[in-house]
């Protein structure tokens, strides 16, 4: 059908081959080929973040950027974020503000947060609400969670 | 554990009204929770639904050779692989597969099942269907003039004569002879009479919008047989008791050969409800293809093919005298059905609540006709048809105070309902904390200063105008007797180290039942919240429930599961007091031992004394049952009875401003007060409220399902608007405590209410802001724009009454 491409990268710390099709994309890849389905399809076309991963530590949209793409690169998904001890606090702060209720939106949330706290590290509610903009919740009103990512900023002080 | 360090005397302590973590939270927070999008199951096929290309035609010829041709196809099938299908849905007039018409663009004509989901993608492509265009009916009120085309035409045989069907056929196979789906007519008091007696009277129409549920995660189903013909469902359903009964109506099976596992579950919102033809047509496949079978929808797929809120043309009549008395209210609403009828058409059991009960009105008129389109379905969504209503009643408040020169909040006030009122349609107040949260929420708001300052400062120069808006609502908060029954079944179990296993018939989907069902027991048998293991997922498992709707399951499933517990508890206490020669009277259970309930002094761990129980003589386990039905009835025929076991209340004050350069409308702060009955788990109530408040947001703001002659122009996130981060208001949340007699601790239900009153409060707030009333929604700086410029078309429509 298409073109094969072999491809290696690091992805959570771990280095890791694999051979993915030309036209797959980095949300698919993670999912189907490599079998971790934390990184959530939301909507497939970048407008809702539940896909969020980060990439040589941006924030990417992982339905968006070509599986290719991710060559030589390294990779966090929220299975590796979740392993981190530094990101405990992050998320003990999703669960002890309330922030998750679903829980869909979560693993993008947690990521976008973490980018959130490496690049703002004292990022106000404001600030952080523009952080989370791309990111789509339908359960909480987004209160809890830009709660939850205030109360980790500042090492939650 | 050494008995010298066993603690003498245990303090008193409470997770009631405690902010308790989601027992689900570390989980989901992880990543690691598995939905039902994540689930892979070994032979597994990927299934994939053409759907219509047209919005009504005839179905002249489907051609599916060459998408069974290629190669990793297994199954592709169409209307005439599934002789036996029958019809779904609340009027039985939908076809999963369709035969030899499609009546929207959602249709369904043929399914694939194949290795992979591109493949079956591919295969889709390959089918050739041929159409013939028939007229689209877009138009509610085009639907309902005679002559106009029928959607569900009665049939017609190869000689054009009508054919007789026997009496009772479902409209699928018998057809309609008009477009009107279902009537619904109520009434109260005199209404000609209150008309005449009034010293007020306001007409006007209010025309409500289409938004869907827009759930995170995507709709999705495994299906799988085993060899003896089992069927295993993998689903979100919100009612698995109800479908595993349906579904085995529509299979021809019986249903203790259905069982239904609910996976995580990415957002319900009402969405699930009903049983849906993707539904049936993955079990379908699963029959044909002999495999599992998973389906699971895009995001487009699921703009265009999940159900919606129902959009309603609505006219409200309401009068009242000088002093602020309400007098009557007369209501004709329009109901745009869709091409099939789901649970959306029969949101006026809620709209007549409200309409006839929120304020005492001595005489209420409600008529609604739901008639057929063929425009997309509506389904169920929270707040359940309560959003539409509340948005006019509460404009009319507005309006009559301000003709008769009254405070709304006065006015309001004068007219809400107490404690120990019954209604006109035979809703017993038994809790009623309305009063207290028009009062709370104005107060905290700082709803009357304002209100006159927005006022004098309309004619102020610049473009910012601000305004504040109060609106209030009644909800159901003690189940919903629609069903048989209302109730909820739990087993409960302590294993020999006191940790319990609670098996409920009440799902989680997200709102954080398993957590407060936990606190619950803990509450009862004196155990931390990680004793408490929750059971709730599986229908050979759990015991019968109604489903989670109507905001009922801290309610119904909360006394359930109390039940269960108190049978438990007074097990133990009849064990210990046996063992330790005292009476069971004196004995009570906290911190995981029994004490003296007087002194707090420990007698025996509490895992001991299971033990003890399970390893002597008398070899005993600590297991009970217990099923809850509320003492709510039926409605009759009129739509008159207490159908509640309890009613939840709510105000909301919301603060706009309105850019008049722009049409720009920004919510800048929502007060809310609700009548909860009793806060349990204040985190999870505040995440309930807060996510309603935003939800009702995005419903006056932002959200709008554009349907143009049928077609949805906008099935993405980028066109269709939900509310984001940096737009929520600030949020300043009371809860009025009414102790509701047969509550869970005093509980009520909340989980639709928060969504309620923001649209119409909003509605309220612009006005107050600009001096213009806006009757539909949604608020989009267009069509503000339009009306703060008089250029808005007032809505409309001859209200209609069956001939």
């Amino acid at each position: 059908m298409s073109l094969k491409h072999d491809i290696e990268f690091t992805l959570n710390g771990v280095r890791q081959r694999v051979t993915v099709d030309a036209g797959l994309n980095a949300l698919d890849m993670l999912r189907d080929v490599v079998g971790l389905t934390g990184t959530k399809y939301g909507c497939g076309e970048g407008e809702c973040g539940a896909c969020t991963i980060r990439v040589d530590g941006q924030s990417m949209n992982a339905c968006l950027m070509f599986a290719v793409d991710c060559d030589g690169r390294s990779v966090v998904t929220i299975e590796g974020l979740a392993a981190d001890p530094k990101a405990d606090a992050l998320r003990e702060a999703f669960v002890e503000h309330g922030a998750v209720q679903c829980g869909f939106c979560t693993p993008g949330m947690v990521m976008q947060a973490s980018h959130i706290l490496d690049t703002q590290p004292h990022a106000d509610a404001d600030a952080i609400k523009r952080g989370i903009e791309g990111n789509l919740c339908r359960c909480t009103g987004y209160k809890k969670i830009v709660d939850a990512i205030e109360s980790a900023c500042c090492g939650g002080k | 554990m050494n008995v010298a360090e066993k603690p003498r005397f245990i303090a008193p302590d409470t997770l009631i009204g405690q902010r308790v973590q989601k027992k689900d939270a570390p989980e989901k927070a992880a990543g690691k929770t598995r939905y039902i999008q994540d689930m892979v199951l070994p032979g597994q096929l990927h299934a994939k639904i053409l759907r219509s290309a047209r919005v009504h035609a005839k179905i002249l010829s489907i051609d599916t050779s060459a998408a069974k041709a290629l190669p990793g196809v297994h199954v592709v099938i169409t209307a005439a692989d599934v002789p036996d299908q029958q019809p779904i849905g609340v009027a039985r007039d939908h076809l999963p597969l369709k035969r030899d018409r499609v009546r929207s663009q959602r249709d369904e004509i043929a399914a694939v099942a194949a290795d992979s989901e591109e493949i079956a993608e591919a295969a889709l492509k390959l089918i050739k269907v041929e159409y013939e265009d028939l007229p689209v009916i877009a138009d509610p009120e085009d639907a309902i003039k005679p002559g106009a085309p029928l959607i569900h035409p009665e049939p017609h045989g190869a000689d054009g004569k009508h054919l007789h069907l026997k009496p009772n056929a479902p409209v699928a196979f018998a057809g309609k002879p008009d477009n009107v789906a279902m009537r619904f007519d109520y009434s109260h008091g005199d209404v000609a009479q209150a008309e005449a007696d009034s010293d007020v009277v306001f007409e006007d129409t209010f025309k409500l919008h289409y938004v869907t549920h827009c759930c995170m995660g995507v709709s999705g189903v495994i299906a799988e047989f085993d060899a003896s013909g089992n069927l295993l469902m993998y689903s979100n359903t919100q009612v698995p008791f109800l479908h595993k009964r349906e579904f085995a109506e529509y299979l021809h099976m019986d249903p203790s050969r259905i069982r239904i596992v609910q996976p995580p579950i990415g957002g319900g919102f009402g969405s699930k409800l009903d049983i849906y033809p993707f539904e049936v047509i993955c079990i379908f496949l699963a029959r044909a293809a002999k495999r599992p079978v998973k389906m699971v929808f895009t995001r487009e797929e699921e703009f265009l093919a999940s159900p919606t809120r129902q959009p309603v043309l609505l006219t409200l009549r309401s009068g009242c005298k000088k002093d602020g008395t309400l007098t009557f209210r007369q209501v004709h609403t329009l109901h745009d059905n869709g091409a099939y009828t789901s649970w959306g058409a029969t949101t006026p059991f809620v709209m007549m609540q409200t309409f006839s009960s929120l304020y005492r009105v001595p005489a209420c008129d409600y008529h609604t006709t739901a008639v057929y389109t063929n425009n997309p379905y509506a389904g169920s969504f929270r707040g359940y048809g309560n959003l539409q209503a509340t948005f006019a009643i509460e404009q009319h408040m507005d309006m009559m105070a301000e003709a008769i020169g009254m405070d709304p909040l006065e006015f309001r006030l004068k007219n809400a309902q107490d404690a120990g009122e019954e209604t006109g349609q035979g809703m017993k107040f038994k809790s009623c904390g309305f009063k207290e949260c028009l009062t709370i929420a104005a107060e905290r708001s700082d709803y009357r200063t304002k209100h006159a300052d927005n006022l004098a400062a309309r004619s102020a120069s610049g473009p910012i105008k601000r305004g504040i808006g109060i609106a209030s609502m009644l909800h159901v908060g003690g189940g919903a007797k629609i069903y048989p029954s209302d109730g909820c079944g739990t087993i409960l179990k302590l294993d020999d180290f006191a940790n319990v296993t609670l098996i409920t018939g009440a799902s989680e989907i997200g709102q954080g039942s398993e957590t407060v069902l936990s606190q619950l027991v803990c509450e009862e048998l004196g155990l931390p919240i990680s004793a408490v293991t929750v059971v709730n997922n599986d229908t050979a498992i759990t015991p019968w429930d109604v489903g989670v709707h109507a905001s009922r399951t801290t309610f119904i499933a909360g006394n359930s599961a109390i039940g269960a517990a108190r049978k438990a508890k007074s097990k133990i206490l009849a064990a210990a007091a046996r063992k330790h020669g005292c009476d069971e009277a004196e004995l009570d259970l906290r911190g995981g031992f029994v004490i003296k309930a007087d002194s707090g002094e420990a007698v025996v761990e509490l895992a001991r004394l299971m033990r003890n129980l399970h390893f002597s003589d008398k070899a005993e386990l600590v297991m009970t049952t217990f099923y809850y039905e509320p003492p709510s009835v039926h409605q009759d025929k009129g739509f008159k009875g207490d159908v509640s076991a309890a009613y939840a209340w709510a105000t909301q004050v919301v603060e706009v401003e309105v850019d008049t350069d722009t049409g720009i409308v920004k919510m800048t702060k929502v007060t809310g007060a609700h009548d909860v009955g009793r806060v349990l788990n204040r985190l999870g109530i505040e995440g309930q409220i807060e996510g309603g408040v935003v939800m009702g947001q995005g419903y006056a703001l932002t959200e709008n399902l554009i349907v143009e002659n049928g077609v949805t122009r906008n099935p993405n996130f980028r066109d269709y608007k939900m509310i984001t981060a940096p737009e929520i208001p600030e949020m300043d949340i009371s809860f009025v405590e009414s102790m509701d007699g047969e509550g869970p601790q005093g509980a009520k239900g909340v989980g639709e209410a928060p969504s309620i009153c923001i649209a119409a409060a909003a509605a309220n707030a612009i006005y107050n802001a600009t001096g213009v009333r806006i009757f539909g929604l949604p608020f989009t700086p267009e069509a503000v724009y339009r009306a703060l410029r008089g250029r808005a078309d007032k809505p409309h429509w001859q209200a209609w009454k069956p001939a």
